[in-house]
């Protein structure tokens, strides 16, 4: 059933390649009902997987023998978790993309190979293949990026899939060198991450390449200080994109670190765990401060996703079962939310004012012109601060929990983040939508140029908060599927571990 | 002369035969029967002979089962070669169906000719272990391509780059034929495995470490790589584009091949050591001063070029650079078979890939009279196809998964890295090519962006490509997604030759 989700993704790139050209019409909704077959089959599958119940192989056949490659999909319960996230991210980013009218059958075809290039590292359980998805995903985002994008959209772009492959070079090198040191070890060549899993790599070893791999991917997660194309590419991209790129694309990266980083090296993870606690809580004050004194709406919510990933790094450096949980609610919950900030900014707001600088948005009283913009962001904006209730609140205690039994420094600094955090939505908040400087001018003017929200805007806004709620009122949902899936993974990372 | 009769020598040489005839086919029928035609039927038709006649050798080549080593190497054949000559004459089909439309010169049955001819002498540089039947393949094919190069004489460019590409290519030459004399009179054979035995004796001694370099240094030449690059550019970009998609691809496949064997084979047990912290004098450490150079020169050089076919150059260099990486696995015994499938596997999908890219360039070319990269502008809307086209071919260059250029590259960083398992030795090298690999995104990209991104003139009218490029476009196009997606279609069929060879 998962498998579908990713043939089913490139099949609608096909049909979308095939259809004549200048009709948006139909390719909006051919692009449409791929992201909702996808979502079908995503939860048709979720429904079938019986929570707890470990791994489960999907296909498997063998592709390069002679480097024990097999095209090895499989779940877990994590697994499943991101592709429930990447489901629902689809849906509500064609939904928001609705007004896109230039080339649209390019912008949803790149849209789609993207959303399956997502859904199919999800999916991997073979280094290889999984790195195979993994850069199937960076060429779309860089079109979607520099044809529809806005601001810089070129230099965001490119600065964008640079770092991208950069990061996935330095994976490249990592996991090369753990096939061969593996192979040379047992005599059998494998790509299979169970397997490499098993091989015991030699302490020095792990040192240099448990970085290499963890960095690599960690760049794509806004992993401070390599986080800078975040800002820029989540502002340059337009609305469909950026939702995607901070609320699935970056999880790519922490899911990378977690599946193959920390799996295959645990003696490197314990080496290295105090420095990246460092690193993700440095991540979330830098984030947060930054995001405080940005004139640019849409620059407060790309700063506070880097802040947000920090939570799911600094989760991921606890190695402790409530922090790891907590990272990959985190990694869902932080999807849905920022991927509803975006939204409002980048279509509710910037598509109808054409502006987003808070100076310019203050005087136009938008609290009053679009109350469901305002409402939407109000709600997200309290998610996003960690608002009992909401997803936010969940994941995040739970990091800092695990973190406080790790580390208790990093859970004070993480701490000093979450109020920072209050601090820039509220000023983002007041000052886009709610400053009361009555009798502008431009205001006026403005506020009777403003469309309404359409009806694919609001379905969408409706679709990301219900998941951000009902994870916030009923978090076990999701982490009956999480929790016993991170166990296995604490015992090998307290097992495994060099000689 | 071992038992091998005259018929079975027809029988084993009856591709490059084969292709021969088909060349002097084509001489006849341009010269003999469509003097008086239009330029553009000249062209048509005496294309439509060569593709024939290629595809006959193909046909022979597919059927053939033929297995000789005659003269102790002077001629080899075995399902290896046969492969490596598929591989060759698959590129100049291609080649020769660019050539269809083109109208660069008068002499349409001689360029044709001497395509076939250039494609014989490579085919026969793929079948011999012997150094100085090397030297004449190798030489029969470079006089071929550096009159092919010359022959669009409406341009002072052509020229320049024929005459650059000649003189260095006759220098290359000499070297290379002085430090096979060297090579001669130190082993007292001609023959690859013999002269490994004959050395044998005299271990890396200063005048055999000067023959070794020199050898090198020849196909350092065909292959372009730094140092010895510099003809590169000026010639992709001034000949004509398909001699230089001639050059860039079938030449490559033929002369890493053979550099392969001259390494491998002639100068077995003086390897010496190219790992980091390690290096010992022998071929290794040469091939890695080379692949360093050319993947960091090649690279970084490429970012500031303005036209297309000189970026292709670059790139080019870069990539000879990744080969070698592949080149150098093969020293180690472990990896031999493993690394030249992925040697081989990397050149022919990147000579598909060059002819590819060639061939869109020349449709631009013909339609807009501009080989800058600016020119490429609006392409997206202009004509679709060859921007989806240019896509695969350059993502492919880039590395990017499922296309065939990520694989080869992976399997040269693999057999690279595999070595020398236990101390990584060569790891310095792939971590140079995989950050520069990083560097080539930037600058295909680069290229990209102007046809997919810039607007360009609105005004500007669609495109047309003639059936015969859109067959070539589409096919190459195919096969780099084909063979990247399921690399076992010729991985699997190569490691069963090399397993049954008796060369490597």
């Amino acid at each position: 059933m998962f498998a579908w989700t990713i043939y089913i993704s490139f099949a609608g790139v096909a049909v979308l390649m095939l259809l004549p050209r200048d009709q948006a019409g139909r390719a909006r909704w051919v692009a449409l009902g791929t992201a909702l077959a996808g979502a079908i089959a995503a939860f048709g599958g979720a429904f079938q997987y019986q929570a707890g119940s470990g791994l489960r192989t999907i296909a498997r056949t063998s592709w390069i023998p002679s480097l024990g490659i097999d095209y090895h999909l499989a779940v877990d319960g994590i697994s499943v978790t991101l592709i429930l996230l990447t489901a629902v991210a689809a849906v509500a980013g064609i939904l928001f993309s609705w007004n896109i009218t230039r080339r649209a059958k390019e912008f949803f075809a790149f849209y789609l190979a993207l959303i399956g290039g997502v859904y199919g590292v999800f999916l991997s359980f073979d280094a290889f293949v999984l790195f195979v998805f993994y850069e199937i995903a960076i060429i779309p985002k860089y079109f979607l990026i520099a044809i529809w994008g806005s601001t810089r959209k070129e230099y965001g772009a490119m600065k964008l899939a640079l770092y991208s492959f950069a990061g996935s070079a330095l994976v490249l090198i990592g996991l090369i060198a753990a096939f061969v040191v593996a192979r040379s070890q047992t005599g059998v060549p494998t790509f299979d991450l169970t397997a490499l899993a098993r091989v015991n790599y030699p302490e020095s070893f792990q040192r240099w390449a448990f970085p290499l791999v963890f960095v690599g991917f960690g760049i794509l997660a806004g992993l401070w200080p390599f986080h800078t194309w975040a800002p820029t590419g989540h502002v340059a991209a337009p609305t469909g994109a950026s939702m995607l790129l901070a609320g699935v694309v970056m999880k790519l990266g922490a899911y990378g670190c977690l599946r193959v980083a920390m799996t295959l090296f645990p003696a490197g993870v314990r080496h290295w765990q105090t420095e990246i606690a460092v690193l993700a809580v440095v991540g979330i004050v830098a984030g947060a401060m930054t995001a405080l004194v940005q004139k640019d709406f849409k620059f407060v919510i790309g700063y506070s996703s880097v802040s947000h990933m920090g939570f799911v790094l600094l989760g991921l450096a606890t190695l402790n079962e409530v922090g790891l949980s907590g990272a990959v609610l985190q990694m869902f919950s932080h999807g849905v939310i920022a991927g509803l900030l975006f939204a409002v900014v980048g279509r509710m707001v910037y598509d109808r004012t054409h502006t987003r600088q808070l100076d310019e948005l203050e005087g136009m009283r938008l609290a009053r012109a679009m109350p469901f913009a305002a409402v939407t962001f109000v709600l997200a904006g309290m998610a996003s601060m960690g608002l009992p209730g909401f997803s936010g609140f969940v994941a995040e205690l739970q990091v800092l929990i695990g973190s406080w039994r790790a580390f208790p420094t990093a859970g004070l600094g993480a701490g000093v983040g979450i109020v920072l955090g209050v601090a820039y939505l509220l000023r983002a908040l007041q000052r886009a939508f709610f400053a009361d400087s009555a009798g502008d001018a431009r205001g006026e003017r403005a506020g009777e140029a403003i469309e309404p929200i359409s009806l694919p805007e609001r379905a969408g806004a409706v679709l990301l908060l219900g998941a951000t709620l009902a994870i916030g009122l009923y978090p076990r949902l999701l982490l009956d599927l999480i929790v016993p899936s991170v166990t296995p993974l604490i015992q090998g990372l307290e097992r495994g571990g060099g000689s | 002369m071992t038992g091998v009769g005259y018929g079975d020598l027809l029988v084993a040489l009856a591709p490059e035969t084969a292709l021969v005839l088909a060349a002097v086919a084509v001489l006849f029928i341009d010269m003999g029967l469509m003097r008086s035609a239009p330029l553009r039927q000249r062209f048509l038709t005496a294309s439509a002979a060569a593709g024939l006649g290629c595809l006959v050798t193909l046909g022979i080549l597919a059927l053939s089962r033929a297995h000789l080593r005659f003269l102790d190497g002077v001629l080899v054949v075995d399902s290896l070669t046969q492969w490596v000559k598929i591989f060759v004459v698959v590129l100049t089909l291609f080649t020769a169906g660019i050539s269809a439309q083109a109208e660069f010169t008068e002499h349409v049955g001689e360029y044709f000719a001497l395509l076939l001819l250039a494609t014989v002498g490579m085919m026969f540089l793929v079948s011999t272990e012997e150094i100085l039947m090397i030297f004449v393949s190798l030489e029969l094919t470079s006089l071929s391509l550096y009159v092919l190069t010359a022959l669009d004489k409406r341009t002072r460019h052509a020229s320049e780059a024929a005459l650059k590409y000649f003189l260095f290519g006759s220098v290359a030459a000499a070297f290379t034929l002085f430090g096979l004399s060297l090579v001669y009179g130190l082993s007292g054979a001609t023959n690859l495995t013999e002269i490994a035995a004959g050395l044998r004796v005299h271990r890396l001694d200063p005048l055999l470490a000067v023959a070794v370099v020199m050898v090198i240094m020849g196909f350092g030449f065909k292959v372009a790589v730094v140092p010895f690059h510099l003809w590169a550019p000026d010639a992709y970009e001034g000949a004509p584009v398909p001699a230089a998609a001639l050059i860039a691809s079938g030449s490559k496949v033929a002369s890493f091949f053979v550099l392969a064997k001259i390494a491998v084979l002639g100068f077995a047990g003086v390897e010496g050591s190219g790992a980091w912290g390690q290096l010992r004098a022998g071929w290794l450490p040469v091939l890695a001063v080379l692949a360093v150079g050319s993947m960091v020169l090649g690279n970084l050089t490429a970012i500031v070029q303005g036209h297309l076919r000189r970026l292709l150059a670059y790139s080019a260099i870069a990539h000879a650079g990744y080969v070698l990486l592949g080149l150098m696995a093969m020293g180690y015994p472990s990896q031999r078979s493993a690394a030249l499938s992925a040697v081989l596997y990397y050149v022919a999908t990147y000579g598909l890939t060059t002819v590819g890219a060639f061939g869109v360039a020349s449709v631009i070319e013909r339609a807009s009279g501009d080989g800058r990269i600016d020119a490429l502008a609006g392409l997206s809307r202009r004509s679709p196809l060859l921007a989806l086209c240019l896509m695969v071919f350059l993502l492919s260059l880039a590395g990017i998964p499922p296309l065939a250029g990520f694989f080869g590259k992976f399997g040269l960083f693999t057999a690279a890295m595999g070595a020398d398992p236990a101390g990584l030795g060569l790891l310095w090298l792939v971590g140079i090519a995989i950050a520069m690999s990083t560097v080539s995104l930037y600058y295909y990209l680069r290229v990209l962006k102007q046809a997919y991104v810039a607007t360009g003139d609105e005004e500007a009218s669609r495109i047309v490509v003639p059936w015969t490029d859109r067959l070539v476009l589409i096919a190459a196009a195919v096969g780099v997604l084909v063979l990247g997606a399921l690399p076992g279609l010729l991985l699997d069929p190569l490691a069963r030759a090399i397993a049954g060879g008796n060369g490597f």
